[in-house]
């Protein structure tokens, strides 16, 4: 995501040149390797800039590029948006929500049936933007959606925090953020899915920095932190190969003009403050301990489950589509059943096909 | 859902301020990164700042993809 000058041009992030210089590396590591690798882009953005840049036709045959849970909007169980919905339809409260949620099935309904129904369900572009509609409309309870990774909750917190200080009651979040570390330690217990390397998400680890990765590194799994450009993905594929080859196994930081070591502190600060970890419910995969935030004692009352007595931590609806093993890396999504057929982006019956960042909404698209 | 970008401060009030964005100027909270001066860079998700940012880093950046590229050519040419 580099400013349109450093874009296409010779030299910048999407080289050609470059790129098929990485790809002939990539290509001879992965003759020496001699077997099949497969390496999993955690973050959605990136199964997006992959999909929309065909970086997969620069990978050599042997190495395999597959989707994690790394779409915040399709990780986000049903119980989550029923009780969204249900808060909205009620007249009880607006609902504010980033516009990616609106589509994404409950069990019963979408946020945008829930509009369609009468709810007051309004699309933000910031966590601040619903602080303003309640502060603007004291009469009124306004409600973020509070769902993201650990790039967003700092976001959430900071604003949560803000209403705290103006005394704005009328403002609450209901909590569905979650930290991605612990999806990563779930996914290699399960070990469904074979994972020779992790592509880790270059703007959570903004916030995090490189650290939280050790955990993983040390059980084996290579992790590389990339940025989101084409040569940022390539080069962090090609560093990830590399360590397979050697025999390595460490968190390495490609997308260092970014993530620094230790993260942003003041932002883990503000984030530790207002929330506090807890077991959060993972579409598909279930219940991983410590991968939610909840919110922390002294700011309790500015959660909208606990004000409005909602329950957002139940399990799944059964409706036929496999986006529990897609999340989990497991199976490809044209694998699904439905993929294509009762699933598309137009009638998308699971998440992974709503959000642009799902991954069968990515597959659908770069079938052309 | 985690997208940022690289914006120029253009300038700063208290905690907020202006960034630029393609040419349009947007409003940013600079809450999460502490004190930024107009002529900073910074990483812009959801209307705050995330982190500030070193065009330098970038620059650095470019030149080790040349390098990959120059390694790559010396390997082809079996040197």
């Amino acid at each position: 995501m580099e400013t349109r000058t450093d874009r296409s041009e010779a030299g910048g992030f999407e080289d050609a040149g470059v790129a098929a210089s990485i790809a002939a590396a990539m290509g001879r590591a992965a003759g020496s390797l001699g077997r099949r690798v497969s390496i999993m882009e955690v973050c959605g953005t990136h199964t997006m800039e992959i999909a929309r840049n065909g970086l997969k036709s620069f990978l050599p045959p042997s190495v395999r590029l597959v989707s994690g849970p790394g779409c915040p909007v399709c990780v986000t169980p049903d119980a989550y948006i029923d009780a969204a919905c249900g808060l909205a339809v009620s007249g009880r409260a607006m609902v504010a929500t980033f516009g990616d949620m609106l589509r994404v099935p409950g069990s019963g309904m979408s946020l945008e049936q829930a509009r369609a129904e009468g709810g007051d369900v309004r699309v933000v572009y910031s966590p601040q933007d619903a602080l303003r509609y309640a502060e603007a409309d004291a009469s009124r309870e306004a409600v973020f959606l509070g769902v993201g990774f650990e790039t967003t909750a700092p976001l959430v917190a900071a604003t949560v925090r803000k209403a705290a200080a103006a005394g704005t009651g009328n403002f609450s979040v209901l909590p569905g953020n979650k930290t991605v570390p612990p999806a990563l330690g779930a996914l290699l217990d399960d070990g469904e899915t074979e994972i020779d390397g992790f592509l880790c998400p270059g703007h959570v680890s903004v916030i995090t920095g490189p650290e939280p990765y050790g955990a993983v590194a040390s059980r084996g799994v290579p992790c590389v932190i990339a940025g989101f450009e084409p040569l940022d993905i390539l080069q962090a594929v090609l560093m990830l190969l590399r360590q397979i080859l050697e025999g390595r196994s460490e968190v390495e930081v490609q997308y260092f003009r970014a993530v620094k070591k230790g993260g942003n502190p003041l932002a883990q600060s503000i984030m530790r403050e207002v929330f506090e970890p807890c077991d959060s419910r993972w579409r598909g995969i279930g219940v991983i301990p410590g991968s939610g935030l909840g919110f922390s004692p002294a700011y309790r009352e500015f959660d909208a489950a606990a004000r409005f007595g909602l329950a957002a931590g139940g399990p799944d609806e059964d409706r036929g589509c496999s986006c529990g093993r897609v999340l989990k890396g497991a199976i490809e999504p044209a694998e699904c059943g439905l993929f294509g057929a009762a699933c598309t982006p137009e009638h998308p019956r699971g998440p992974c096909m709503v959000s642009s960042e799902g991954s069968c909404a990515a597959a659908y698209k770069s079938m052309g | 859902m985690c997208l940022a970008v690289p914006v120029k401060v253009v300038s700063v009030e208290g905690s907020t301020g202006k960034v630029d964005v393609s040419g349009n100027l947007v409003k940013a909270d600079f809450t999460l990164v502490g004190d930024v001066r107009p002529g900073d860079f910074v990483i812009l998700h959801a209307g705050f700042a995330i982190q500030k940012y070193d065009p330098a880093d970038a620059e650095e950046t470019l030149r080790i993809f040349r390098e990959i590229e120059e390694a790559e050519g010396a390997a082809e040419r079996g040197e």
